[in-house]
């Protein structure tokens, strides 16, 4: 089971949880709607296209409204430390959550407590959390953008605000970044870097750098990291390694905005109905290089 | 339990860690101001402390307010409404830290984007429209996308009179310069 974590911008929304249903633009979960236009809901509705894509069981979500005040996310905090161990999801992606590292602590001793930990995905506030916290090595993926790379590589810092100088000049330094925040045990086993070229690393080194097709006006669209991670979170509920399904959803993350036309102007929705296209043109790129480097297995059936 | 202990003697052992790491300081001019905005933020249901302030932070007033980093513009909208005006806001690990204060302006034709810290503001250079919020990770960054994309720059709500966290703070800073970018 994939299950996916997060909260929606409206304080109104009650805590739910289950299979969400997309429906257009908005997705519906336990009867409730909201917008995929941004954050955690653009995540799951682009965790949703993927796992219809890959014909793969669809992922179970918790949402709770939360305006950035707390309470929603605290009430989620709560409910996740006696629901989720309970669970036996296999992947986990925690996302928009106020960051609070308390409670982060006791739902990953709660976790840990269960046996062995399932694969745990952290972004957005909840990776600021998980840095914060100390047990950043006890995640399996981090999606930082270069910024919050650079939040991750300084020690100190305790929220991107307060990244100390090199948070705006980060572009051509990001190796730098990487080494600094595996130093610092401030980085998941595997990072997936989002900027300009995107960087697939663990502690050891580089995986996979993705930089094409290059659409220089993804940066602006919110909920584009958002997308990102709902891709690489199916993929890993699909079998994938990390590694692999973070160079994948990369790679399939441009594809889709590219075939959105997108100009800064454009909402991640609209990219969010390209990924099947996007994915199955990867899986396609995935099954020719298959082939190219293991003919041996072709011949065999031949 | 093993698993629990590891986690915790990881912990332990990680003594390069901070103790509080998502907490900040509130310094003030009185102690009457600490014992005020104290009970409004209490009131108002955060966890709060009263204590000593540490070296950096010794100003005449011996006490200071810890208080949960994230929510810092939150609390200090709650402050300014009820006339309590603290002189600095730190990180509680690290007092000397300051905010990020640079930016970064990407032109991309008809559109300008700038980045503050960990977030993007993008308008339409000719309707001043507000087209795209993008970075950042605290639960106010959907929120102020809905709230302000689709506005126009002029007449939108500053994003710290809606904003309650850090990311909501960067975002003020990314608008007040693409305001000041666009002679506004």
């Amino acid at each position: 089971m994939l299950a996916l974590i997060g909260t929606v911008p409206e304080e109104d929304f009650p805590l739910v949880s289950g299979t969400a249903i997309l429906k257009g633009d908005r997705l519906s979960l336990e009867g409730h709607e909201t917008p995929v236009n941004r954050g955690t809901p653009a995540l799951i509705a682009a965790a949703v296209m993927a796992c219809d894509t890959l014909g793969l069981s669809m992922p179970f979500s918790f949402l709770v409204g939360d305006e950035g005040v707390g309470h929603g996310s605290r009430k989620l905090y709560e409910h996740l430390k006696t629901q989720l161990p309970a669970m036996g999801a296999k992947v986990i992606t925690f996302h928009y959550l106020q960051p609070d590292v308390d409670w982060h602590n006791r739902i990953l001793l709660a976790l840990e407590e269960k046996g062995k930990l399932p694969v745990l995905i952290a972004d957005a506030g909840y990776m600021y959390a998980a840095k914060m916290s100390g047990f950043a090595p006890c995640y399996d993926l981090f999606t930082p953008d270069i910024g919050e790379l650079a939040f991750l590589a300084d020690e100190i810092a305790p929220h991107p605000f307060y990244t100390r100088g090199f948070i705006l000049h980060e572009e051509d330094n990001v190796p730098s970044l990487i080494k600094k925040a595996f130093e610092g045990k401030n980085a998941a086993k595997t990072l997936l870097i989002k900027g300009s070229k995107d960087y697939i690393c663990t502690r050891e080194r580089i995986l996979a750098t993705v930089d094409t097709p290059n659409v220089e006006t993804l940066e602006p669209i919110g909920g584009t990291g958002d997308t990102m991670t709902g891709m690489v979170a199916a993929l890993i509920h699909g079998g994938y390694s990390v590694a692999r399904a973070a160079t994948m959803a990369a790679r399939a993350n441009r594809l889709a905005g590219k075939l959105a036309k997108p100009t800064p102007a454009t909402q991640v929705a609209e990219i969010i109905k390209e990924i099947p296209k996007a994915l199955e043109a990867v899986l396609d790129e995935a099954a020719k290089a298959q082939e190219e480097t293991c003919p041996t297995t072709q011949y065999a059936h031949g | 339990m093993a698993l629990v202990f590891k986690a915790f003697k990881r912990k332990k052992g990680n003594t390069s860690k901070a103790k509080s790491p998502d907490r900040g300081f509130l310094s003030f001019h009185n102690t009457s101001e600490v014992i005020k905005a104290e009970s409004v933020i209490r009131k108002n249901g955060w966890r709060v402390r009263v204590m000593g302030p540490p070296p950096e932070l010794r100003t005449g007033c011996d006490l200071v307010i810890e208080f949960p980093l994230v929510e810092q513009l939150n609390i200090l909208r709650l402050l300014k409404a009820n006339k309590i005006a603290p002189i600095e806001v730190v990180p509680v690990d690290d007092p000397l830290l300051k905010p990020v204060d640079l930016f970064h302006a990407t032109d991309y034709g008809e559109y300008l984007m700038v980045r503050a810290a960990n977030m993007k503001l993008t308008v339409h250079k000719e309707t001043l429209m507000i087209v795209n919020i993008s970075g950042g990770g605290c639960p106010d960054v959907p929120y102020l996308g809905a709230r302000l994309v689709g506005k126009d720059l002029r007449q939108a709500p500053p994003p710290r009179e809606i904003g309650h966290t850090l990311c909501g703070y960067a975002l003020q800073l990314a608008y007040e310069e693409i305001k000041r970018q666009c002679s506004l």
